[in-house]
């Protein structure tokens, strides 16, 4: 099951290319860029493993893709986003978020339906393999 | 996004060029005039420059007609002693090259091998890479880059950086240029003990030093550019102080002469406050006078540890 998050889901997945200029506008915006990976993408699961810091200091989309790369062979069968922080209102709010990278065979977000009291039901989700 | 690469693919190869109007629309005859202007002496520098500068820029109409595909090597290295412009002179390279597209960005990342090289086992690389990322697009300027190599200690960090440097050059030559800076003769060691970098860099660029002459000029223009002037019986002294100062250990060509304008400048500023009675005018606010820079310790012989340290000053 295809899993969407953030920024562009509803398009087919970025190139190379089309990320690298998406990373060049949020440089333009001066946003600091951090990368994230997790094997969980449960849309109630928003803390997702830092990859190194984010980046505050860069001029050129190139040192991003640069850890993408890295990322990318440390753990090719995770999601990857890329968050784009704005610090204008004092605090480093999330502008932009976008999926980069999916593992090859993607897990279903399975529903559940629990009895309740009174005979109500409850649904909740979870991520399976 | 898309449309634009369409673009891009679509356009068809010019069949003829003209290099005079390429020279003046690129902005690169802007960058070599304010070289010319603003840096005084440096002849051959400026000479390398003007070379390089028409080598990339016929070097780009050939890849737009399709001539050859590949990205010219543009490391460099700029050999000289301290003081001689070798920053200011990258700054101009990194606005040349990014004017001529070489470069994305066309900033400078100025680092020296503190910024490169870590502390500890696994601290090296990280820091190494913090940094190339801050340069991708632009220019990365290694000063006294052959700090970089200590032959003396094998478990030396340094050898870490040089090694992701050196697959960096090579493997991201579109991204961005790596000037190495230094000593000639400390640069010529660092370079024989790791042939690696002597093959990856294309350019060498040897600054020479100033004349006494030029000196005397580049500390007019200095003050000029704060407002500040020299008197003629001050100008004189600054052309001995100079020469004396040349032969003076540490001599670091127009960064002394800054410095000595700094001391100048107090010097003046204590003399104006202990002897002025009345009010004064834009000139005598502006103006340097002998006493100034006579004052200094070059006249008596340099500085008391120098002294001490030569045996036929010490007797």
């Amino acid at each position: 099951m295809r899993i969407t998050q953030g920024c562009f889901s509803f398009l087919p997945d970025l190139t190379d290319a089309q990320i690298s200029a998406q990373i060049e506008y949020c440089l333009q915006q001066d946003w600091a860029i951090g990368v994230e990976f997790t094997n969980d993408p449960h849309p109630r699961n928003t803390y997702w493993d830092m990859w190194g810091n984010p980046m505050f200091d860069l001029r050129d989309a190139k040192g991003v893709m640069m850890e993408l790369e890295d990322c990318r062979k440390a753990h090719p069968d995770a999601y990857i986003r890329i968050n784009a922080f704005d610090d204008v209102r004092g605090i480093e709010s999330v502008k932009m978020s976008f999926i980069v990278n999916r593992p090859a065979a993607e897990p279903k977000i399975h529903m559940q339906r629990i009895d309740f009291i009174d005979r109500a039901q409850k649904y909740s989700w979870d991520v399976r393999y | 996004m898309t449309t634009e690469m369409i673009d891009a693919t679509e356009k068809a190869p010019p069949t003829t060029i003209d290099l005079a109007t390429e020279y003046e629309s690129s902005g690169v005859a802007d960058v070599l005039r304010e070289l010319d202007e603003h840096l005084i002496g440096l002849a051959p520098v400026k000479q390398r420059i003007r070379e390089t500068a028409a080598l990339l820029l016929v070097d780009r109409a050939r890849r737009e007609m399709g001539l050859t595909q590949e990205t010219p090597t543009l490391h460099m290295s700029f050999t000289g002693n301290p003081g001689t412009g070798k920053t200011t002179v990258a700054l101009m390279m990194a606005g040349l090259l990014h004017r001529l597209g070489y470069v994305r960005k066309g900033h400078l990342v100025s680092v020296t091998r503190d910024d490169l090289v870590g502390q500890y086992i696994g601290h090296t690389a990280p820091k190494t890479k913090e940094v190339l990322k801050k340069a991708m697009g632009g220019v990365l300027f290694i000063d006294e880059a052959y700090y970089l190599y200590k032959p003396d200690n094998e478990r030396d960090y340094g050898q870490e950086a040089i090694e992701i440097l050196l697959q960096v050059m090579e493997n991201n030559r579109d991204d961005l240029v790596v000037i190495m800076a230094g000593y000639a003769n400390k640069m010529d060691q660092f370079f024989s003990a790791n042939p690696g970098f002597r093959s990856r860099i294309a350019h060498h660029i040897d600054f020479p030093d100033y004349a006494e002459e030029e000196l005397l000029r580049i500390a007019k223009s200095m003050l000029a550019a704060q407002n500040y002037f020299l008197d003629d019986a001050a100008e004189r002294a600054l052309a001995d102080y100079i020469g004396l100062r040349r032969q003076q250990p540490h001599f670091a060509n127009a960064r002394s002469v800054r410095n000595a304008l700094d001391r100048a400048r107090l010097r003046q500023a204590n003399r104006l406050f202990s002897e002025a009675k009345g009010p004064l005018d834009a000139d005598a606010l502006s103006m340097i006078c002998e006493p100034d820079i006579r004052a200094s310790r070059v006249f008596r012989g340099g500085l008391d540890t120098d002294l001490a340290a030569r045996p036929q000053a010490a007797v």
